[in-house]
């Protein structure tokens, strides 16, 4: 373990990061890319397979329409070219998890060709990233490695397999090779990434959750010397499951060959592994004939044929992009760019833009899911979306702030309530009896009370010295419950005090 | 053409997972030889102007509606593997190095 | 009614006869289905054609055929007609091996598209029968467990792939077969057995369910005794399927009917070309003399016969010899030792990971012809040599089929001899691949170009049968029935009375003897089976695994 690293502002003075990335995206499909076995994330071992998927003998593979459909939009959200006739193609190789030791691809002839996609940085400008295809293909199953540590491979003393997963229709986004990124590299592929998350659950084809696998990434980095120097020799890190393991993964990509290259040494053209555990990349095996597919057109399957017509069909029922929705929303929302960015870092666009549409104010939606919310989802490591809250409850918590029915703390006690599944803001109210108690007789004789309590406080008050204030206030609010309006009682004290 | 040796022939032979031994590479490595020996002659007609064929028959792909099927039950599907547990197909040792993916 | 016929007469009716005295109630099924159980008992000491005998089974749908007929239910043409199956398609609860010590004990838990179509027209599946292993070869002598003997003489091999289902046929154990063919794996064999064999066009038939050989060439067909019974099978089991993707969408073009006009032995406006490059050297004399004398008869019938040239069909042989290994590479790779079939783990000296069994389990699990075949196809595909072999081999392939078209736009049918030889004996030609691949030279160019092709008998040659083929353009089986039915007319004209042939001697055979129980018959060849497999796997280092519950 331990390689040498080079500091990664000297890595990117001394050399020019050129990356690409290979990001699988598992469309959520009711069957299988080549066989009509349902699959559902966390079913039983072996339990979503027919011939096909199980790779038996005489079992042929059979085309899913909305997985091409599916896939077709894909590439149109990328802006790639759709090719009229695409090919499948067979990748051979043995491994466990694969049910017929080979996997159908596509290779020469690619569903969707050439394309590319615009993201934003942090300061604000556009990049574009050359996509170089977009094509589809069938996932593996799953090898459960037991004996080891964590149920990882290494130590593994044999392995169980699932074949569930295998079938399952991934769509293949490569890139070209990405030139002129410098220092942001890193930043530029989390954003890239993050788009094709958000595409990708905008088109409704996929759950997109990388926790899951949904979406995965391979990782090729190389350096070269200066920007008009030919390529370097890659290494490709395989199967990268998380937003910060990806951008991780080309930083430590850079600085680790950085420092082999300034030493005088040779980057292999290598498979590496990220591990999470160790925040590095692991080495793997060498390229070479070991991994000699051996690509041939699939011959139990013939070309498809994509049509214009129904290119244009597929076209005409996109839904809006998320990077013009997040433009348009901005807009309707007045918020400042470093507001929306992390909205959309948060994940939270949808949800506030639901809280909006359910009338709360824009400004509202974001102090909840930003605030409170996100700290609540932070501490419990889940998504924004997975808490027990809905955007609606958001809505109606804001209207009793605005109606002066609840004050910001008793909207906290709230939301506490909400949390726990007591049920909607109003059920949570109306259960603890939260209320502002204010103005009027109520509120004087709690008053009184408190200032007869603690005569010093209300004799200094008297004289003006309004520093114990809080005093007065704290009481009033135990005796309320909390359900005092702190302004309201500060009010009252002075107007008390100097009559 | 190629004249395969005994090596080479090992050496694809572990490409596609089989085990050969010593005596049955050397012999199969005069069976390839004959083989591609008879079969050189096709790249005298395979010319560039010529389009390859792989499906025999022209068609364009029928593509299934994404409808479920009922699957195999897991008693079904692992029946005949030669080695099962837990609802699973076993798999010795797997290591990363020696092998793809 | 007449009086009821004895086992032979029954076994030696053909199909298309079995089935009229079913309907007219002049035979039951199960008589029918007891009656090739009798010959299947009386025969396979001697030919060894089934790797698996379902009687059991066979006897089941005989009597649901029966009380169904008998409730007056109006039930399929071959309702009640028994068939056998070549072990390389698949059949659900009936074990499936394709000859492979790799497959053995496999339960499949599907039907093949074909087999779910025969138990449709409620026909008897009586068993599964032998190949070489995995289609590869022309022998049957390459299966991993016995060789298949030819009825016309035991010390001769019937032909493969297919021997198992045109011995059985010939020697009157079953009166239909399925085959599948490859290369000629139907037609050779019909060649070599006086049998009638199709290739249907590639598409006509769904392949769901055949265990793959080489997906882009592979064809199920079936095998009879005569061209009219094929033609009865040819339409049970053809059509469009959805779960075969070059299944070809239209229905099966009408052979039956093109078979009977056939027989009417009136050929006036046909067009007949003879290939050119399939006849001549390297054919036997008695072959060419006997596919001379079937052209004649040809001409008899009104037919217009001229040479029609295939300028390329001289590289369709090395062409297939670098596609057919290739697709085979990739299709037997899922034999890996971890879902279905047989498992070695690796000697104790060797490290016991994953890679290591599976290379110790395909070391184990196939033969030598089957490891040649894998192993050129590697080769043939990988990186640098892959335009140099795969891609020159798809080149070839359009060539051959521009040839035919070019052909087909002369004459509505293309004749040449099925096979240069007739029936070698076991062994001859196990030791050179080359001379035995050049059994396929005549039927080979029909499975690149995807055209139907079939196998008919034209007349001994040194007391062995010797096979006629005709070809078709795509899409248009029926084009060659009527000529073949034509042919057989001819020949059966020519003939005369036949009185006993050979292959019947085991029917005779079995009219002597009693019934055999279904639970005997169910036991044939199972034993021989088992041993020749503990017996192979001995030679190969390694442990084997057997399932907890066998041990």
């Amino acid at each position: 373990m331990a390689e040498k690293l080079m500091d990664f502002d000297e890595a990117i003075r001394r050399y020019d990061p050129v990356w690409g990335l290979e990001v699988h995206v598992e469309l959520s499909t009711k069957t299988k890319l080549f066989c009509p076995a349902p699959y559902k994330f966390g079913e039983a071992p072996n339990t979503e397979l027919t011939p096909v998927s199980l790779g038996l003998p005489g079992s042929l593979p059979v085309i899913n329409k909305a997985a091409i459909d599916d896939a077709i939009r894909l590439g149109l959200a990328l802006h790639c070219h759709i090719n009229e006739w695409s090919q499948w193609s067979r990748k051979n190789y043995f491994y466990p998890d694969m049910p017929r030791d080979y996997q159908i691809t596509q290779a020469d002839k690619p569903l969707n060709g050439k394309g590319y996609l615009d993201v934003q940085t942090e300061d604000g400008e556009t990049f574009r990233v050359p996509i170089l295809r977009a094509h589809v293909e069938d996932d593996a199953g799953k090898n459960n490695h037991v004996g080891g540590a964590d149920g990882r491979i290494e130590g593994a003393d044999h392995s169980l397999v699932d074949y569930n997963r295998a079938g399952v229709p991934l769509v293949e986004i490569v890139t070209e090779p990405v030139t002129g990124t410098g220092a942001k590299a890193a930043e530029i592929a989390g954003a890239y990434i993050r788009e094709i998350r958000d595409i990708a659950r905008a088109l409704g084809i996929s759950e997109g959750k990388l926790e899951q696998g949904n979406i995965r990434a391979d990782v090729n980095v190389s350096l070269r010397e200066s920007p008009d120097a030919p390529l370097g020799t890659r290494s490709e890190t395989k199967n990268v499951n998380s937003f910060r393991g990806i951008e991780r993964t080309l930083i430590y990509e850079i600085r680790r060959q950085a420092a082999l290259l300034a030493d005088g040494g040779e980057v292999l053209q290598e498979t590496r592994h990220w591990d999470e555990s160790t925040q590095s990349t692991a080495g793997g095996r060498l390229k070479t004939d070991a991994n000699d597919y051996r690509y041939f057109p699939d011959p139990d399957l013939v070309m498809v044929h994509t049509t214009q017509e129904h290119i244009d069909e597929l076209k005409a029922s996109l839904p809006e992009m998320p990077s013009h929705r997040r433009a348009r929303l901005q807009k309707e929302w007045g918020f400042t760019d470093i507001q929306m960015r992390d909205v959309n870092n948060a994940g939270a666009v949808d949800l506030i833009d639901e809280t909006v549409k359910e009338g709360a104010s824009a400004a509202g939606a974001l102090k909840w899911w930003l605030g409170e919310l996100s700290r609540e989802a932070n501490e419990k490591s889940v998504s924004l979306e997975e808490l027990p809250v809905t955007p609606a409850d958001v809505a109606s918590l804001e209207k009793l702030i605005a109606d002066g029915k609840l004050n910001d703390r008793l909207a906290k006690q709230t939301m506490a309530g909400v949390l726990k599944g007591e049920g909607s803001p109003e059920e949570v109210v109306a259960k603890h009896g939260y209320k502002i108690v204010g103005g009027g007789d109520e509120l004087d004789g709690i008053v009184d009370k408190a200032l007869a309590d603690n005569p010093d406080v209300a004799e200094k008050l008297k004289n003006g010295d309004m520093k114990p204030m809080g005093v007065i206030i704290g009481a009033v609010m135990r005796a309320t419950r909390g359900q005092a309006d702190a302004k309201a009682v500060s009010s009252l004290v002075i107007k008390k005090v100097r009559s | 053409m190629p004249t395969f040796t005994k090596d080479q022939v090992q050496h694809l032979g572990w490409l596609v997972r089989i085990a050969l031994n010593d005596e049955e590479a050397d012999k199969l490595k005069d069976d390839m030889n004959v083989i591609s020996e008879a079969i050189n002659s096709i790249q005298e007609v395979a010319t560039q102007d010529v389009e390859p064929t792989a499906n025999p028959i022209p068609l364009e792909a029928h593509l299934r509606e994404d409808v479920p099927a009922t699957p195999f039950t897991q008693e079904e599907a692992i029946a005949g593997a030669p080695e099962a547990d837990s609802g699973m197909f076993v798999a010795p040792q797997i290591l990363g190095g020696e092998e793809s993916e | 009614m007449s009086e009821r016929m004895n086992d032979a007469q029954l076994v030696k009716l053909t199909a298309a006869q079995m089935a009229e005295k079913l309907q007219a109630g002049e035979v039951t099924s199960r008589e029918l289905v007891q009656a090739h159980i009798n010959v299947i008992a009386a025969a396979e000491p001697e030919l060894k054609a089934f790797l698996s005998v379902s009687a059991t089974e066979a006897l089941k749908t005989a009597d649901e055929v029966d009380r169904r007929r008998a409730a007056g239910e109006e039930l399929p043409e071959l309702a009640g007609v028994p068939v056998a199956i070549k072990d390389m398609i698949v059949t659900k609860g009936i074990e499936t091996t394709a000859a492979s010590r790799i497959l053995q004990g496999w339960i499949p838990p599907y039907d093949a598209t074909v087999v779910e179509k025969l138990k449709a027209n409620l026909m008897p599946i009586l068993g599964k029968t032998n190949l070489d292993e995995f289609a590869q070869g022309s022998s049957t002598e390459h299966s991993a467990y016995f060789p298949t003997h030819n009825p016309w003489d035991t010390e001769c091999v019937p032909g493969g792939s297919g021997g198992g289902s045109a011995s059985a046929v010939a020697a009157y154990e079953a009166p239909l077969a399925l085959g599948t063919d490859t290369g000629g794996s139907i037609r050779q064999p019909g060649a070599f057995t006086g049998t009638v064999g199709v290739k249907p066009t590639y598409g006509g038939v769904s392949r769901f369910g055949a265990i793959a050989m080489a997906s882009s060439l592979d064809q199920i067909g079936p095998v009879a005794r005569t061209v009219l019974d094929a033609a009865l099978l040819h339409e049970v089991i053809g059509g469009y399927d959805e779960r075969d993707s070059t299944s070809i969408p239209e229905p099966t073009p009408a052979v039956v009917k093109a078979a009977r006009e056939g027989q009417k032995m009136d050929l006036s406006g046909l067009k007949v070309g003879v290939v050119k490059e399939l006849s001549g050297k390297g054919y036997e004399d008695v072959v060419s003399h006997n596919f001379e004398h079937a052209v004649e008869l040809l001409k008899s019938m009104g037919a217009q016969v001229s040479e029609v040239s295939l300028p390329n069909a001289s590289y369709a042989l090395p062409a297939y010899y670098v596609l057919m290994p290739s697709e085979v590479s990739s299709n037997l790779a899922r034999y890996d030792g971890m879902r279905y079939g047989l498992r070695m783990m690796p000697p104790a000296d060797v490290a016991q990971t994953s890679a290591n069994m599976m290379a110790y389990t395909r070391e184990a699990g196939f033969g030598s012809e089957v490891k040649r075949r894998i192993l050129l196809g590697t080769y043939a595909l990988s990186a640098g040599f892959y335009d140099k072999w795969y891609g020159s081999a798809q080149k070839v392939r359009t060539l051959i089929i521009r040839d035919f078209e070019k052909a087909f736009e002369k004459v509505d049918v293309l004749v040449s001899p099925a096979s240069p030889t007739t029936a070698f004996k076991l062994g001859e030609e196990l030791t050179d691949p080359m001379t035995m691949y050049l059994n396929d030279v005549a039927t080979i160019p029909a499975n690149l170009a995807g055209i139907p092709a079939m196998s008919l008998p034209m007349g001994l040659g040194n007391g062995l049968p010797t096979g006629f083929q005709i070809m078709a353009p795509a899409k248009h089986d029926d084009m060659m029935y009527k000529p073949a039915a034509a042919l057989e007319a001819a020949f059966a004209k020519e003939a005369g009375e036949v009185s006993e042939l050979p292959t019947g001697k085991w029917a005779d055979q079995a009219a002597q003897n009693a019934d055999v129980t279904s639970a005997e018959a169910d036991k044939i060849n199972q034993a021989e089976k088992a041993e020749a497999v503990d017996a192979a796997l001995k030679a190969f280092p390694g442990v084997r695994v057997t399932k907890a519950e066998e041990k």
